[in-house]
């Protein structure tokens, strides 16, 4: 068995808008090993959900290969793809609007092993959700609760139980925690973590929260209106960022500490729209190291150190 | 404080209590909160969804919605003048001029069917009587102060991204030079980047107009950049206040440590991260004794009896945990 699980090259996905070609994910190739967790940053807009979304071929990908254990999944059929998914998984962001409001805690999880006739026998379904139900940690008396009646801590508990139904490989967690608050947000990161070492998981980890990336990632890629800027083993990332995108979003992280007293780096304006984009470095408008060439052209994603890799004109 | 002004009392609340009485019950959504702020200060209001923070904000506005809410209180006076025995047509003068706030999304806070500078321009009219001319005049004033060109004062609220649409929030809870300020998480639905930019601009302008500021937040990171004071709320009370130094450096109460323990670290991205056993109590049936202590690693059996009061440590410093009754008693948290 390789230890490359996926394997993501040339990815691309357009939309077509009613103002021009909105380029969401532009050309971006990424691999994952086996029980890693790769965190995607970046601001809204980015293209982070889309590109997390593509992989699982949730929404077709406009060109690109995405090798799943040297398989590439774009060529599968529905049928195919269908079997294929129960590898790959995901958890969204919002624990409210993902779980359908008129099923039972236990309809909710055992749906996907139904479906997938995985266990045909309704009483033994029953005793895989209260199985999965434990590993997760909601009580078993919960069964029969409807979503409504459960506070966003427990509901993101269901949405990974769901996940796991299926025994995936990977599994896309879309900003996971970021609608809880921070002591239930603790709760569900460190039980990501403990499936992840039990179940040798591997995960995109989508994000917009550097410190829970920097805790939770064994890698980090940055992303700039649909482009990879940076990716680097976290460590790396935080010790040495390269790309000027990736410092200002470093320190811009408010620190809840009164030691660290930081040079913030302020940047002037917004992301632009991804739609019609001209030909230049798409940070550039932005960048306050730009010059002259930043504007000739889209930067290649070079490696700087062993695993290190910067897409900019000024500091590669 | 060194000058006698800065000394100056803008916000006193005694004893603040609300409820909603709703069909399912009676939620006690703030049980008994004591405030002062002084004149520039900025407090940080801390606590989880459900703690209090945000019904504490529109009491002081006397904005709770009656019913189902029941806003009781000894004492609330804002800039000396007592807000409780105000009748509601007197209120419209406080509203916006003496105190306005900021809420949280910007996307629905704003009147989409006015431009942003009628909007600014609005409150200028009612409050400082000025003619339509130059309230716009002002407006426009307004936004280049929150960093947006005043050529777009005629924009409609749908042109503007989420920061900017922020931006015209300020501008407006602004223009009227309140004395106090209330921001209901004022950043949460903003990214870093803009974060970082609405947070640079609030402080710059409360030094500018001296306004004082209430921060109702759960990022103790945006604390530690824009507050001089803290106070931590749960369930409906407050359980730590005291300077910024204090509550971050001197951390007495086990729940602020626990909600220090949650936050990842940046500097040691290995540590394992600590979250506060189970969840919040129901607000329509709280524990007799302390709030905290079914969560509290530290709980002992006089924390279940009675209700702690807030204690003073120093000067500054006040807490209400029942554990400290043991002089030998402290948390774990060390800061490094």
């Amino acid at each position: 068995m390789s230890e490359t699980l996926l394997d993501v090259r040339n990815l691309k996905k357009y939309f077509k808008t009613s103002r021009g070609l909105l380029h969401a994910v532009d050309d971006i190739s990424f691999s994952l090993d086996r029980n890693k967790t790769l965190g995607l940053v970046g601001e809204s807009g980015c293209g982070k959900t889309t590109t997390g979304r593509a992989v699982l071929r949730l929404i077709e990908p406009t060109s690109g290969e995405i090798l799943f254990e040297g398989k590439d999944i774009c060529k599968l059929s529905a049928n195919e793809m269908r079997k294929q998914r129960k590898d790959m998984q995901i958890i969204f962001q919002d624990p409210f609007s993902s779980l359908d409001p008129k099923k039972t805690i236990n309809q909710i999880i055992s749906e996907p092993i139904s479906e997938n006739k995985i266990i045909r026998d309704k009483r033994k379904r029953e005793d895989r959700v209260l199985e999965l139900m434990e590993t997760v940690g909601l009580a078993e008396r919960l069964i029969n609760t409807y979503p409504h009646e459960l506070d966003g801590g427990r509901r993101q508990r269901i949405g990974i139980a769901r996940a796991l139904a299926m025994e995936p490989k990977l599994i896309v967690c879309d900003e996971p925690v970021s609608a809880l608050d921070v002591s239930i947000q603790a709760q569900i990161l460190n039980l990501l973590k403990e499936l992840q070492e039990k179940m040798g998981l591997t995960y995109i980890f989508i994000t917009h929260d550097l410190s829970v990336v920097n805790h939770f990632s064994d890698e980090i890629m940055i992303m700039y209106l649909g482009q990879i800027v940076e990716k680097a083993p976290t460590e790396e990332l935080f010790t040495n960022p390269i790309h000027p995108y990736t410092k200002a979003l470093l320190s811009a992280i408010p620190i809840p500490s009164l030691s660290e007293k930081r040079q913030r780096i302020s940047l002037k304006g917004e992301i632009t729209s991804p739609i019609n984009l001209p030909d230049e470095c798409r940070f550039a408008p932005r960048c306050y190291e730009c010059v002259d060439h930043c504007r000739s052209g889209i930067p290649p994603l070079v490696e700087v150190n062993p695993g290190h890799f910067v897409a900019c004109f000024e500091h590669v | 404080m060194t000058n006698q002004e800065a000394n100056e009392i803008i916000l006193n609340i005694r004893n603040l209590k609300v409820r909603y009485e709703t069909q399912d019950g009676v939620v006690k959504a703030v049980n008994g909160v004591d405030l002062t702020l002084r004149k520039k200060r900025t407090l940080g209001l801390v606590g989880e969804t459900g703690a209090g923070k945000t019904t504490t904000a529109l009491a002081i506005m006397r904005l709770v919605p009656n019913p189902p809410g029941v806003v009781e209180c000894d004492k609330l006076e804002i800039g000396g003048q007592d807000i409780l025995s105000l009748p509601e047509h007197k209120l419209e003068h406080v509203r916006g001029n003496d105190v306005s706030m900021i809420f949280q999304d910007p996307m629905t806070a704003l009147n989409p069917v006015f431009t942003v500078g009628d909007q600014i321009a609005e409150s200028l009219e009612i409050h400082e009587h000025l003619s339509v001319k130059d309230a716009k005049e002002r407006a426009g004033d307004m936004l280049e102060l929150v960093g947006i060109p005043r050529e777009r004062a005629n924009e409609y609220p749908h042109q503007f991204s989420g920061g900017m649409k922020q931006r015209v929030v300020i501008a407006i809870a602004l223009a009227c030079n309140p004395q106090l300020l209330l921001a209901d998480e004022p950043t949460t639905a903003l990214d870093v980047t803009i974060q970082a930019q609405v947070l640079e601009l609030m402080n710059e302008l409360k030094e500018k107009y001296d306004t004082s500021m209430i921060m109702i937040t759960h990022d103790l990171g945006c604390v530690a950049e824009v507050c001089d004071e803290v106070a931590v709320m749960y369930a409906g009370r407050i359980v730590e206040e005291g300077t910024l130094e204090d509550v971050f450096n001197r951390t007495m109460h086990p729940y602020t440590e626990g909600l220090f323990n949650s936050l990842p670290n940046i500097k040691d991205r290995k540590a394992k991260l600590k979250p506060i056993k189970g969840l919040m109590p129901d607000p329509t049936n709280l524990p007799v004794g302390c709030s905290f202590a079914p969560r509290c690693n530290y709980a002992t059996d006089a924390c279940l009896i009675a209700q702690p009061q807030l204690r003073s440590i120093s000067q500054t410093h006040r807490i209400a945990c029942t554990a400290y009754d043991n002089p030998e008693f402290h948390i774990e948290r060390r800061i490094l």
